[in-house]
């Protein structure tokens, strides 16, 4: 186990890339989202604002 | 081309893409991991140092791939007035920048212990700095802008100018003596990487590939609601004023 | 006037990212983008003096010997090779037949004092089982460190 995670002694350098790839990816893909919900949200909330189009809310999901 | 101009349309597209394109990042990027970490080989010259190989290439074909998709949505939306394409261009730039930044760090983390420097002005290195900082600089032209027309104009010209960029990146190490090694995966004579390391490597390519659709997706719904929330605020503000008119 | 500095800061921010872009790469090429020279090139064409420059080849086989700090060996491109000194740590991947690229200068002696060294690795990548096999058959090909 331990020789898995010294990688030939360049564990430092392949963990790393790894790591930090993985966490950055797993960053921007909540980040997406969230701000995908929130937008959703206040475009629904606006929505309420103006009755006249409130019919048309069935459309945009 | 114009019916997936209408974002209702899109939408409804994209929220039945969205499960294939989710389940097959997953399970690429995963078993790739895997694959990748445990079970490839090491490399006779590179040892474990080739794992780098698996987050670095794909992150860099990616960076260039998504680049060249936002300039071809900059030209539909420049050309054509496209509804969707500037948004598909907007949402891409970070997720391509991000990219852009995995692939430098991954590279200087490579090349300390091979190469023996964390950095080094060879044209493939240079050139893929600049692509970030193009990046960056389609993201803030974004933001610079209230009226959301005038930004995508200029937003898609630069994106456009920024392209010259792509050949550049791609054939840096052919046209300069660069520290960088020539192309291991598309070249004429076809990959020069043995299949235990390839096979490993397609995964995550197929990986980030559908890793970047599903982000995709995500951010342009972003942006969709939001072009909604500012019509339907501009709306109202419009009958606001007409009525204290009337008054 | 909130929003308007907003914009302005976020302009300057833009215009500061393509002038680092620009920047960056007119210091880049400045230093002709530190692109290399061969044993050959140095040999015919000469090279700029007292000015540091990079030479790049393949690592002389049976020409690595090291007193003390200094490691000397010869690059070569096949046809013309120079003698490189060095006194630091060298990269891992170096060794005999491996592609090397130095910074330094030439001295009056004709050796090269490198102030670095880099490695350089070519594009085919395989397990050393599969790289054994082909030095056995004789199909492995060895790579070259100047294209």
């Amino acid at each position: 186990m331990s020789e898995f995670l010294s990688m030939g002694g360049y564990g430092l350098y392949v963990w790393t890339s790894w790591g930090v790839g993985i966490a950055l990816m797993i960053a921007l893909l909540i980040q997406s989202v969230s701000a995908a919900r929130s937008a959703a949200r206040e475009a629904e909330a606006t929505e309420q604002l103006s009755p006249r189009r409130r019919r048309r809310k069935a459309e945009v999901e | 081309m114009h019916r997936f101009a209408n974002p209702t349309r899109f939408l409804r597209l994209a929220a039945a893409v969205l499960p294939f394109s989710a389940a097959v990042a997953a399970l690429c990027l995963g078993a790739g991991l895997v694959w990748g970490l445990f079970f490839a080989p090491p490399d006779y010259q590179q040892g474990d140092t080739v794992r780098i190989m698996f987050i670095h290439v794909p992150s860099a074909m990616m960076a260039m791939g998504v680049y060249a998709g936002m300039a071809i949505s900059s030209a539909i939306a420049l050309i054509w007035r496209h509804a969707i394409a500037d948004l598909i261009a907007k949402a891409s730039a970070p997720i391509g920048a991000t990219f852009t930044f995995i692939c430098l760090l991954t590279g200087s983390l490579w090349g300390k212990p091979m190469w023996g420097t964390w950095w080094v002005w060879d044209a493939r290195l240079t050139s893929m700095l600049i692509m970030l900082f193009i990046y960056l600089g389609y993201m803030a032209l974004w933001q610079a802008f209230d009226d959301q027309t005038k930004a995508a104009r200029a937003a898609a010209i630069l994106a456009l100018v920024g392209a010259i960029n792509l050949p550049v990146i791609k054939f840096s190490v052919e046209w300069w003596n660069t520290l960088h090694q020539p192309a291991s995966l598309i070249t004429m004579e076809g990959p020069k990487i043995h299949e235990s390391l390839l096979w490993p490597l397609l995964l995550m390519i197929v990986g980030f590939g559908a890793y970047y659709l599903t982000v995709l997706i995500f951010r342009v719904r972003a942006e969709i609601h939001q072009r909604r929330t500012r019509m339907l605020r501009m709306a109202q503000a419009d009958r606001h004023n007409a009525m204290q008119a009337a008054d | 006037m909130k929003p308007k500095r907003q914009r302005l800061v976020i302009v300057v921010t833009g215009l500061v990212f393509i002038g680092a872009a620009i920047g960056f790469a007119l210091f880049a090429l400045n230093e002709e983008l530190d692109v290399f020279r061969s044993p050959t090139q140095v040999a015919e064409d000469g090279f700029p003096a007292d000015k540091r420059f990079r030479v790049g080849g393949l690592v002389e086989d049976g020409s690595v010997s090291s007193k003390g700090i200094v490691t000397t060996f010869r690059v070569t491109d096949g046809a013309h090779s120079l003698t490189i000194s060095y006194d630091k740590i060298l990269p891992d991947l170096f060794r005999e037949g491996q592609g090397i690229v130095a910074m330094g200068v030439l001295n009056t002696g004709g050796t090269f004092e490198a102030q670095e060294v880099l490695a350089k690795h070519d594009e085919n990548y395989m397990p050393p089982e599969v790289a054994d096999a082909l030095k056995k058959s004789g199909h492995f090909k060895p790579q070259g460190g100047d294209s």
